[in-house]
């Protein structure tokens, strides 16, 4: 609960008269107020500043260092007030968590020393308001990012025990690593240049021999030239070999671009070896041949920028793609006005309309290069529209790329931002609600131990009260929402038990009961969707009898369930109570771990054995002392759980 | 001609955004203070400090001094989280905003509580019957009563045992009706059920239940 909603606690109470009436069974009894101190100013000095606050202020948050005992330790006798050696401009923000149930994190607070201050004084940063969370977050990360990128230069340094496949990698990937990882860089850097140029070179024409006229150098000099591919080709694939077996992971690699652009890189080459040079397929050859160019793709590798550029195109795709698609329609269009323009002239070059295509292009790229031009006077008209539109289509939508390119970049970072706070919040909230749900049904099995030890009062069960202290606050709250079982005649239960009643209420309804986990979940959502009408109305009246002499067993297995806190199968649980005395016990002996939520106050944690045996409700208080054990009760819910399983059932 | 069209069009627009900013300042500035202590301990039957401790907490949640419906159905329903509490946090605020004017000030919060943890119980019963008596005719009919009794099953939730089914709120009503209509002419008023309650020993014993709350 949040400490501004605990100060409408009494409201809520006091509102609660208004289902007396309507309730038909009595109410459980209130928890008394055993502390009875007026509320006093505690004097919080913090490093020389001195801050002023209600004691019930601090109290509102039991888990935290100032609402729990845990500030004794820095009480001061002489000067009657508790004294923090800590920084006093961020306390401010801490204690203003306190006064206004929201915390704040001031924006020129460095995020380390916030989040020290933060955990000495035992506050979770996730309950940061919303206004300032995203701030948080973003400095933390920044934070984080700026320590991870001084570690991993620290971590290049000291990594000894590398075997080689990693160390051949890890040379690969950062070529600053060792001199022989720059060697291997440099040479294959350079071999890329050399081939490429040799690919341009080859087509140059040398001068002309004697017999022949101008032929290109790569027809004259072949054995230099195929000796210079080949000698190319051997490095890139020995490279290429090599990076294959030392990457981590062979598969994806092999499915990275690079290794693609490497691969298209040499086998031309390969291809060529193995084709004989007859006529059929040297067309295809030739085509091959292009393939070459690829290798200066390879250069990426050894340069940041072309990376980037290529994944800036890659994530603005749509945007080019849109840019293709309205260039395309604009161009068919004026395509087909032209054509039908200047169908009539004679000696036209636009002899279709895909030939006019080109002429469109070229005007609307302000090209122009001549070898078309209409002739006729609506030929004319039309195409000066044309150019004019083309600076219009063209011109207009490549800045939208760019500051597309930033906008959707940081966007999409903020859309995740977004995304996975919301998330958070959410959970937070869940969090804070079946915390809240949790605490009761766990304080309610407390409750009712602590009511009966009170009544008849001994000096060890005193004891044991002082030893789960809910505050009052809680046992306040908790006394509210009985009260509502009471009116309503209903008890809250936990997910799974509803879930496995809903099961069990099918169950009983279907004659074969066969326990394959489909027929389960169908029949949980069958009954639970609640679609027909049962035919079991029990009056109301009888519900409170029924209700309590079987609620002895089923809080005893909701206990089970609770207490182990993970959650059992639906098949699982049902052999699990079917099971003999001493695994029952077992499963009750486990000591439970509830969970507490973030902003709610913590339920205390493992319940005694023999603390969850009386159960019932308080009107049928058992005349004999509770150090009678009550394993009598234990064991006969949990060896008979099984059987009893079927009886409660059938309410 | 356009531009004439133009100038015209635009001139409305500016009137229209100085009175928005107006009545913008006349809704922020709704503050509302109480009535002084004095004034306040004689009206209902706290204390002085308990006053004080009253109005710290009240204040502290909302600032501004006044409730409106949206901000009590939050509050209300952090108490219940298994459940769906607004409709029945929807009675409630009316059954508080005494004088109908959509907020809850402090001295209809605490007339309130003053009733509930102090009055009388014939004062608490009346008070009750304002809750249910949602029209305020004086008469609880069947159909109010329904829809008081659904919003506090649906308090409950979803994951109850027994599970909740359709018909338990029109049961509930129906046993609430046979109890307090004692001329069964299917309306229920103060007198029946004031006589009704005081007759019927848990609801008595159920009244004095909160006193120690403060």
């Amino acid at each position: 609960m949040a400490t501004g909603v605990a100060a409408w606690l009494p409201f809520a109470r006091a509102a609660a008269i208004g289902w007396m009436p309507v309730a038909n069974c009595p109410m459980p009894i209130a928890p008394r107020d055993n502390s009875k101190k007026q509320d006093e100013l505690i004097i919080l000095n913090v490093s020389g500043r001195r801050f002023q606050t209600w004691r019930t202020t601090l109290d509102r948050y039991p888990d935290t260092l100032l609402g729990s005992s845990e500030k004794d330790f820095f009480y001061n006798e002489e000067t009657k007030e508790y004294f923090f050696d800590r920084d006093p401009d961020a306390f401010r923000s801490i204690l203003n968590f306190y006064r206004t149930g929201k915390l704040h994190y001031p924006r020129h607070e460095c995020i380390s020393a916030y989040d020290e201050e933060l955990t000495f004084f035992g506050i979770i940063p996730e309950i940061i308001g919303d206004c300032c969370y995203e701030e948080y977050k973003d400095r933390k990360r920044e934070n984080l990012e700026r320590l991870q990128d001084d570690q991993e230069e620290n971590m290049d340094l000291k990594m000894p025990n590398m075997n080689f496949r990693e160390t051949m990698w890890r040379a690969f990937e950062n070529p600053h690593t060792s001199t022989m990882a720059l060697v291997f860089y440099y040479v294959t850097g350079f071999f890329i240049a050399v081939s490429v140029i040799t690919n341009v070179v080859e087509t140059v024409p040398c001068g002309a021999t004697a017999n022949q006229k101008d032929m290109p150098c790569g027809e004259r000099y072949t054995v230099a030239f195929f000796c210079m591919d080949t000698a190319c080709v051997m490095i890139f694939t020995v490279e290429y070999l090599l990076r294959l077996f030392a990457a981590p992971s062979r598969y994806r690699f092999m499915r990275s671009v690079m290794s693609i652009i490497d691969v298209v890189a040499i086998l031309p080459y390969y291809i060529g070896l193995v084709m004989t040079n007859n006529e059929d397929v040297s067309g295809a050859f030739v085509t091959l041949r292009v393939f070459r160019v690829f290798r200066i793709f390879k250069f990426s590798r050894h340069s940041q920028g072309l990376r980037i550029l290529g994944y800036t195109l890659k994530s603005c795709a749509s945007e080019l793609g849109f840019l293709l698609f309205s260039l395309t329609m604009a161009i068919i269009i004026f395509a087909t006005v032209m054509f039908y323009a200047e169908k009539g002239s004679s000696s036209s070059k636009f002899t279709s309309i895909p030939a006019s295509f080109w002429y469109t292009i070229v005007t609307m790229t302000t090209l122009g290069y001549g070898d078309m031009v209409p002739k006729t006077i609506a030929g004319k008209i039309f195409g000066s529209i044309c150019s004019l539109s083309g600076v219009l289509v063209i011109a207009l939508p490549v800045p939208v790329i760019v500051s597309n390119f930033s906008r959707i970049y940081h966007q999409n970072q903020r859309a995740d931002k977004r995304r996975a706070q919301k998330k958070a919040r959410l959970a937070r909230i869940r969090i804070a609600k079946s915390g809240s749900a949790n605490a009761f049904l766990q304080s309610k099995h407390n409750g009712l131990l602590n009511e009966l030890l009170e009544l008849t009062g001994t000096e060890e069960d005193e004891q044991k009260l002082t030893q789960k202290s809910i505050s009052l606050l809680e046992s306040q709250h908790h006394h509210l929402l009985h009260c509502l079982e009471k009116t309503t005649a209903h008890e809250f239960v936990d997910e799974q038990i509803y879930e496995q009643n809903c099961l069990e209420t099918a169950l009983q309804t279907y004659p074969s009961r066969s326990p394959s986990v489909s027929s389960h979940d169908s029949s949980t959502r069958t009954c639970c969707s609640r679609k027909r009408k049962r035919n079991v109305p029990l009056p109301n009246t009888s519900l409170p009898t029924t209700h309590s002499t079987h609620q002895g067993p089923l809080q005893e297995l909701s206990a089970i369930h609770i207490q182990c806190g993970d959650p059992l199968s639906h098949t699982a649980s049902r052999s699990n109570l079917n099971l003999k005395t001493d695994e029952s016990s077992r499963i009750n002996c486990k000591s439970g771990r509830i969970t507490t939520a973030i902003i709610s106050l913590p339920t205390p944690p493992a319940l005694t054995p023999d603390g969850d045996g009386l159960h019932g409700p308080p009107q049928r208080r058992p005349p004999r002392p509770p150090s009678h054990p009550p394993p009598l009760s234990i064991q006969t819910t949990t060896s008979s759980a099984g059987a009893n399983i079927v009886k409660v059932s059938a309410l | 001609m356009g531009a004439l069209m133009v100038i015209f069009s635009l001139q409305p627009k500016q009137r229209r955004k100085t009175d928005s900013v107006e009545d913008e300042l006349e809704l922020s500035a709704v503050r509302h203070r109480p009535e002084g202590l004095e004034q306040l301990e004689a009206q209902t039957r706290f204390s002085r400090k308990e006053l004080q401790i009253l109005y710290r907490g009240f204040k502290n949640e909302c600032p501004s001094g006044v409730v409106n419906e949206d901000t009590f159905k939050d509050i209300y329903s952090q108490f219940f989280p298994q459940g769906d509490a607004s409709t029945y946090a929807h009675f409630l605020f009316n059954a508080f905003d005494t004088d109908h004017n959509g907020s809850v000030s402090f001295e209809d919060f605490v007339m309130g509580l003053s009733i509930l943890l102090r009055g009388t119980v014939q004062e608490k019963l009346n008070w009750a019957f304002n809750l249910y008596d949602i029209n305020k005719d004086g008469y609880i009919t069947k159909e109010e009563m329904l829809d008081i009794m659904k919003a506090i099953y649906d308090m409950m939730g979803k994951c109850t045992y027994p599970v909740l089914k359709e018909e338990t709120p029109r049961q509930h009503v129906e046993v609430f009706f046979q109890k307090m209509d004692k001329n069964k002419d299917g309306v229920v008023t103060i007198d029946e059920f004031i006589d009704c309650c005081q007759n019927d020993e848990n609801i008595m014993r159920s009244m004095h239940l909160f006193e120690n709350v403060l």
